[in-house]
C-alpha cells in the first residue's frame, strides 16, 4: 500500500494527518525540519531557489526515507514559483532516483476536475460523497481549533508571569486537540485548551507592545523556517498577530473578507494595484489595515530571493512613512542565525516602546 | 513645448523600444531615452534599488534615475501579459509601483496596464489610453499604433536573420549598417545563448558576452532568432505545467528545440543573480542537457561586481574545450 506524505506548515499537520487516514491512506508524518532537512534541502535544491522549496525539498528527502512513495502537495496558477514547485521537485527527487507519485491540487475554480480526480486517488477507503465532505468540514473544524489556540498563545506569552509557562501549556493542549476525533470532541477539546491557555497567571499592568507580521505564507506559518519568531517576540513582551492563518487564508481567496471596512487588496490598492503572485499585495495592504488599528510595528517575512515580497519590500518604506508604523523586514534564507534575529528583534522592540512611552507621556502632558 | 517621455533603456527596451519610440513620435511627442548602460547607471542603480533585487532591476533603477530630470513624463508600461498565455516576472507587474514609491521625485508615469487576457482589443485599448493621458485625438493614436506595430514586425524580422537588437534598431533608424552576429571572421562553431534578452544584449552587464563570442569566432544564435511558430511547437517541453514566465517560457522552450535539433555546438545560460524565476529555468535546462551529453552547456552568472577578466577566462576556456572536442570527433 502506498504511504502519503505532505508538507509540513506549522501544527496543520494534525489535520491532515487526520484527513488522508479518514480516506484510508497510510500516512508517513512529515518530521519537524531540523538541520538536517536543510543540509538536505540545500544541498539538491537550485541555489537561488527560495527558502521554502528548500525546506520542502529536505523533508520530502526524509520522508522517502521513511518509506512515502506518494506526496499531496498545492499547486498554483503564478505569476509565484511556488506554484511551479511540485513539477521542480518532481523532476529533481526524479534525478535522485526516486520515482514519486505525486497529487498536485491546483486551485478547485481553475481545475475543478484535477480537483475531483485527486479527491478520487486520495480516497482509498471508497467513502461516499457526503462522508468525504463530512470528513473535511470535521477537519476544517480542527484546522479552526489548532489556529484559534495559537492565536491565543500569543496574547498570553507577552502577558505571562513565569517565563514559559505558555508554550508549555501549548504544547500540552495541542496534543488534546490532536487526539479528538469526532466535531463533538474536537470543539470540547478547543474549549478546554482555550480555558487552559487563560488560567496561566498573567500580569495585566504589563505594557505590552502589539506587532502584526505579514509575509510569506510559508515562512509566516512554519516557525521552524522564521526560527520562533512569534515566542521570541512573545518573550520580550510583544503580542504578535498573524496576518495569515490556514483556516483565514483560504476564506480570503474565497469570499471578500470584510474587515476594517475594506478590505486587504482594497487596502493595498493605491500603492500596488496589480496582483504581483505570492503575498506580496497582501503584506502592504495588512500593513495598512494594522496601522488603522493602532499597532506599534509591523515585521515583514520573506524568503531570501521571493519576488513578491522584494516587490512589496521596496514599496513598504513609503507605507511605512505614510501611516507612521515602523517596518522591520527579515530575508530568511539557510544562512539566518537566531542570534543576529533576536538582536534586531530586541533593538526594534526597545524603538516601538521608546516611541509609545513618549506618546503616552505627550498625551499625559497636552492631556 | 514638445512633450517628452522618457523609456529607460533597460528591460522590455530590448524588445519593444523601436515600437514604442514610432507610437510616441507619431503622437508628436519626443522620445528620451537612457541610452547604453554605464558604469554610472548601474552605481546610481544599486543605490536606490534595494539590496535584494537582481541586477536587472537595479540597472532599470539607475536608467530611470538618468532620465528622470529631463522629461515630462515616464512610460513604465505595466506589462502583464502579451500572449493570452504567459505572465510577466512579478517584478514587472510591480515594477512602475516600485519605482514610483522609492525613487525621489520621479516625474508622473505612464502606466498602463498591458493583459490581452482581458479581450481581443486590450492592446488598442492600452495604447488609446496612453494616447488619452498625452491629449491625442483617438484617429491620430490609432493610425500611430498601427504604424507601431509595422514597425515591430520588421524588428521582429529583423531579429530572426539572426540580428542583434542594437544593429537591428540602427537599421531601423537609419536604413542603413548593421551587421548580423556572423562578424568579420568566418565562423567555426555555432553557440546558442540563453537568458534574457535585457541580459544578454546589455553589453555592459554582459559583459560584451556576445562581442567576445564573436571575437573567437563563435556564430551566437538567442532565443529572439527563432521564429515563434518553432518556439510554440514545443509545447510545453515535456513538462506537466508551462513556465509562467512569458521570457522563461522562451529561453526554456529555445534550449528544447536548439537541443533536439543538434546543430548546436555548446549552451550557455547567462543568468543573473537572485533571479526569481531563473532558479527554476536554470535547473529545467541542465536537466535537458544532460539528456544531450553531446553538447557542452555552461551557466554563467552575473551581478554589478561581475568582472571582465574572470568572464574572459571562463568563456576562452569553455570555447577551447568545445573546439577541441569537435577536432576530436
Amino acid at each position: 500500500m502506498s504511504k502519503v506524505t505532505f508538507p509540513r506548515m506549522g501544527e496543520s499537520w494534525r489535520t491532515f494527518k487526520m484527513l488522508l487516514e479518514d480516506l484510508g491512506n497510510e500516512v508517513v508524518v512529515p518530521p519537524r525540519p531540523s538541520k538536517r532537512t536543510l543540509d538536505l534541502g540545500v544541498r539538491y535544491s537550485p541555489e537561488f531557489a527560495c527558502f521554502p522549496l528548500k525546506i520542502l525539498m529536505g523533508t520530502y528527502l526524509e520522508c522517502i526515507e521513511m518509506g512515502a512513495d506518494t506526496i499531496v502537495t498545492t499547486g498554483g496558477v503564478g505569476p509565484c514559483r511556488a506554484g511551479e514547485y511540485a513539477m521542480l521537485h518532481q523532476k529533481i527527487l526524479k534525478d535522485l532516483g526516486h520515482n514519486m507519485k505525486m497529487i498536485v491540487f491546483e486551485p478547485p475554480r481553475h481545475y475543478p476536475i484535477n480537483f475531483i480526480r485527486n479527491v478520487w486517488t486520495l480516497n482509498k477507503a471508497r467513502i461516499s460523497i457526503g462522508g468525504i465532505i463530512s470528513h473535511i468540514k470535521r477537519a476544517w473544524r480542527k484546522l479552526q481549533a489548532l489556529d484559534s489556540v495559537e492565536k491565543l498563545s500569543h496574547v498570553t506569552r507577552p502577558r505571562e508571569i513565569n517565563s514559559g509557562n505558555t508554550t508549555r501549556v501549548y504544547r500540552k493542549v495541542l496534543d488534546w486537540i490532536d487526539q479528538a476525533y469526532t466535531t463533538p470532541q474536537i470543539i470540547e477539546a478547543e474549549a478546554a485548551a482555550l480555558e487552559n491557555m487563560k488560567n496561566i497567571p498573567q500580569d495585566p499592568q504589563r505594557m505590552v507592545l502589539k506587532v502584526g507580521i505579514v509575509g510569506e505564507i510559508y515562512v509566516l506559518l512554519e516557525p521552524a523556517s522564521n526560527l520562533e519568531i512569534e515566542e521570541t517576540l512573545g518573550n520580550l513582551g510583544v503580542e504578535v498577530e498573524k496576518s495569515m492563518f490556514l483556516t483565514g487564508w483560504t476564506r480570503d481567496n474565497t469570499w471578500n473578507e470584510t474587515t476594517e471596512r475594506m478590505t486587504v487588496t482594497e487596502a493595498a490598492t493605491p500603492y500596488l494595484p496589480e496582483l504581483v503572485g505570492g503575498h506580496g499585495r497582501d503584506s502592504i495592504g495588512n500593513t495598512i489595515l494594522c496601522a488603522k488599528r493602532g499597532f506599534d510595528g509591523m515585521i515583514q517575512l520573506a524568503p531570501f530571493t521571493c519576488i513578491p515580497e522584494i516587490v512589496a519590500r521596496t514599496i513598504l518604506p513609503r507605507v511605512s512613512s505614510d501611516y507612521d508604523i515602523p517596518v522591520l523586514t527579515f530575508f530568511l534564507d539557510e544562512q539566518t542565525g537566531k542570534a543576529g534575529m533576536s538582536t534586531r528583534l530586541e533593538a526594534f522592540t526597545d524603538l516601538m516602546r521608546r516611541k509609545k512611552l513618549l506618546q503616552l507621556r505627550t498625551n499625559c502632558l497636552t492631556g | 513645448m514638445t512633450i517628452k517621455v522618457g523609456i529607460p533603456g533597460s528591460l522590455l527596451y530590448y524588445l519593444y523600444y523601436p515600437m514604442w519610440r514610432t507610437f510616441f513620435n507619431e503622437l508628436g511627442v519626443q522620445v528620451v531615452t537612457s541610452g547604453k548602460t554605464t558604469k554610472n547607471i548601474l552605481d546610481q542603480g544599486t543605490r536606490e534599488a534595494l539590496a535584494d533585487a537582481c541586477v536587472p532591476i537595479k540597472l532599470f533603477y539607475g536608467h530611470v534615475m538618468d532620465i528622470k530630470e529631463q522629461v515630462d513624463y515616464l512610460y513604465i508600461p505595466r506589462v502583464v501579459c502579451l500572449n493570452g498565455k504567459t505572465v510577466y516576472c512579478p517584478k514587472f507587474l510591480g515594477l512602475p509601483d516600485m519605482i514610483r514609491y522609492s525613487i525621489e521625485n520621479v516625474p508622473p508615469i505612464i502606466d498602463v496596464r498591458m493583459d490581452t487576457r482581458q479581450g481581443r482589443f486590450a492592446l488598442v485599448k492600452a495604447y488609446l489610453a496612453i494616447g488619452k493621458i498625452l491629449g491625442a485625438p483617438k484617429s491620430l493614436v490609432l493610425r500611430a499604433y498601427v504604424k507601431a506595430v509595422g514597425i515591430l514586425y520588421r524588428y521582429n524580422r529583423l531579429l530572426r536573420k539572426g540580428w542583434s537588437p542594437v544593429a537591428a534598431m540602427n537599421f531601423l533608424d537609419n536604413q542603413v549598417g548593421g551587421t548580423d552576429f556572423d562578424g568579420p571572421l568566418k565562423p567555426s562553431l555555432k553557440f546558442a545563448v540563453l537568458g534574457y534578452p535585457y541580459a544578454i544584449y546589455d553589453s555592459f552587464i554582459s559583459v560584451n558576452l556576445i562581442d567576445k563570442l564573436m571575437k573567437y569566432g563563435v556564430k551566437v544564435i538567442t532565443a529572439e532568432n527563432i521564429h515563434p511558430t518553432l518556439l510554440a511547437l514545443q509545447k510545453n517541453c515535456n513538462l506537466p505545467k508551462r513556465l509562467f514566465w512569458t521570457l522563461s517560457d522562451r529561453a526554456l522552450k529555445a534550449a528544447h528545440y536548439l537541443f533536439n535539433q543538434n546543430k548546436i555546438d555548446g549552451v550557455l545560460h547567462l543568468t543573473a543573480f537572485g533571479c526569481g524565476p531563473d532558479s527554476l529555468l536554470n535547473r529545467l535546462i541542465e536537466m535537458e542537457a544532460k539528456k544531450h551529453s553531446n553538447i557542452p552547456f555552461m551557466t554563467l552568472m552575473i551581478d554589478e561586481q561581475t568582472g571582465d577578466a574572470g568572464m574572459t577566462t571562463r568563456l576562452e576556456a569553455f570555447v577551447d574545450m568545445v573546439r577541441r572536442r569537435k577536432e576530436v570527433h
